[in-house]
């Protein structure tokens, strides 16, 4: 347990004493901010037509619902971009270690290399969930003006961040198989995109295997937890998803030393 | 304290350690010396629980690094050829991140960074940000992390790399001072280092022992044939020849040209030719100058011992 505090401690540190943490943040906030923005002024223009609508046939306003209206469409756009920043938090991670030859001084250290995996995994997934709660600050700003339902933002966060970490977890691992970082990144983003599209996919296929091919989706596996449904699949999925990333991570670390490094 | 045995180490089909087998005493300073590529950075890591060997036991501490790799890693520190450095990290957090990850005891840790630092002489840069110190204090906070848990086996990989003369005396005074309380193996180029710093010296090459003994002995035994330089005023060709004729003699070598010419003699080492050379010379009516034993140096050793292996193979 200490050694895993020790990780975490010093991976968290690094992040926030190198630019990638500030950058990646502030990055990810502008363009959060952006559709934030786009998405709330459509949805109160829109509310204003009806108001206007509803004046003009002298009829009740009808009852705009800011939580599907609004808050969905704001979770599912952040579910798309939030996870191409991931790469960029996890690529270092051993990647870096290898490169300059520290990976040296934690395989000779008492300390195993599932505390050093999960150190590593824990500091990225922190990094992910502060981006995340920034952005919640948007979303706590609709409960001035409205009156939204605070259940589904909150599963909605539960999915964004599970989702995130499945995506953590298998970076970690494309960043043990390599010393470059930019491969590592890069790699990630493939296997992002291949998550991503098999959604697509699996409408243009056969019913029986786009059925299958749709489980696969990361994505898909969103659409619940927006709506506001927390269901055991969901979460089952994305934490099978997530042991899967670590378990490889371990796999090729071990097997590493055989084939020299 | 440490005992390789029988170790081979395959990478994919390349051999890099071939049937390495030595001792280490308890408080003992080992030199392991050998060219490039010859294997010894695989043997360290092999040692360190880094890499597992293909066959062959290890024991580190009386602990197999293989099965109980946990309870050597305890026990080792190790200096890697490039420091193991967390560059944006600052000294002081480093070695505190070292300490914590080896195991020291929370309550000593603050102290046993303190000590590592007074020890190596780094205190000075200890707020300082890894990346920007000289190469010099880099490997010196290199040397403290491997030092940080006062651990009984140290493991050093080419340590005075990249330090000014002074700063090498000072690193060599300091793992000799090191020796009795820790067991220390230390690779290196440089051949001074090794008679200066170790007791003891293995000198590999292309993946096998080709020597173990002491710096001194090494250098006695294995030279084989002694070494005589001449200074004699006369015909050159005529002299050599006549010196070439002696019993005894090896090998003559013409060093100089000019009127007053230099030789070379090799002889074997267990006859002593010096009064048969005089008296030839005299005898002959030319001039003796010059006659001066010369030793051969850990570095012909050295030489004659990595690159007789590849006459014998080709």
């Amino acid at each position: 347990m200490r050694n895993y505090l020790a990780v975490l401690n010093r991976e968290l540190k690094s992040y926030f004493s190198s630019p990638i943490a500030y950058v990646v943040i502030a990055m990810f906030l502008i363009i959060a901010g952006i559709f934030y923005y786009l998405i709330v002024t459509n949805f109160v223009q829109y509310c204003m037509q009806a108001d206007m609508q509803a004046q003009y046939y002298r009829m009740a306003p009808r009852n705009m619902n800011v939580n599907m209206m609004a808050i969905r469409p704001i979770l599912h756009n952040l579910s798309l971009f939030y996870i191409f920043f991931l790469p960029l938090i996890t690529m270092r991670l051993f990647a870096e270690e290898k490169k300059s030859g520290t990976i040296e001084l934690l395989l000779t250290s008492p300390i195993t290399n599932s505390q050093t995996i999960l150190g590593k995994f824990s500091a990225a997934a922190l990094l992910s969930l502060i981006m995340l709660l920034f952005t919640a600050l948007n979303v706590l700003l609709l409960f001035f003006y409205g009156k939204p339902e605070i259940g589904p933002i909150l599963t909605g966060y539960l999915g964004l961040f599970l989702l995130g970490l499945s995506y953590i977890a298998f970076g970690v691992f494309f960043s043990t198989i390599t010393d470059n970082q930019i491969i590592a990144a890069a790699i990630t983003y493939m296997f992002i995109l291949f998550f991503w599209a098999i959604g697509w996919i699996s409408g243009a296929v056969n019913p029986a295997v786009g059925k299958v091919l749709a489980n696969f989706s990361l994505i898909e596996h969103f659409d619940d937890f927006a709506k506001g449904v927390l269901d055991t699949k969901h979460v089952v999925f994305y934490l099978s998803f997530i042991t899967a990333g670590l378990f490889l991570s371990y796999v090729s670390i071990e097997s590493a030393k055989w084939r020299g490094r | 304290m440490i005992d390789v045995r029988q170790v081979t180490r395959f990478y994919g089909r390349v051999m890099a350690v071939d049937n390495i087998s030595f001792q280490v005493d308890k408080g003992e300073i080992l030199g392991f010396l050998g060219p490039n590529a010859a294997g010894k950075t695989t043997t360290m890591r092999i040692l360190t629980t880094y890499m597992p060997a293909t066959s062959g036991t290890v024991k580190v501490a009386g602990y197999d690094v293989q099965d109980q790799s946990m309870q050597v890693r305890k026990r080792i520190g190790y200096l890697p050829e490039n420091p193991p450095l967390y560059m944006e990290m600052r000294v002081a957090d480093y070695l505190d991140f070292v300490a914590k990850i080896k195991g020291v005891d929370p309550r000593d840790r603050k102290k046993a960074v303190a000590e590592v630092m007074d020890k190596v002489g780094i205190q000075t840069v200890s707020g300082r940000v890894i990346k920007t110190l000289s190469k010099g204090y880099k490997q010196r906070v290199g040397l403290a992390q491997a030092l940080v848990h006062n651990p009984d086996v140290l493991i050093l990989d080419e340590p005075t790399i990249g330090l000014d003369p002074k700063q090498i005396i000072e690193v060599r005074q300091l793992i000799k001072s090191l020796a009795g309380t820790h067991t220390i193996i230390l690779s290196t180029h440089i051949l001074p280092e090794v008679s200066m710093t170790c007791e003891r010296v293995v000198i590999i090459n292309k993946g096998r022992v080709v020597a173990e003994d002491t710096p001194d002995n090494l250098t006695r035994k294995l030279a084989g044939n002694q070494r005589l330089y001449l200074e004699v005023g006369g015909p050159v060709e005529d002299v050599r020849r006549a010196l070439a004729q002696l019993p005894g003699v090896v090998k003559t070598t013409v060093l100089t040209n000019d009127k007053t010419a230099g030789f070379q003699v090799e002889s074997q080492s267990d006859s002593e030719i010096r009064p048969l050379l005089a008296k030839t010379v005299i005898d002959r009516g030319w001039q003796l100058f010059e006659m001066k034993p010369e030793g051969m140096s850990l570095e012909d050793v050295f030489l004659q011992l990595t690159t007789k292996e590849e006459v014998g193979n080709s």
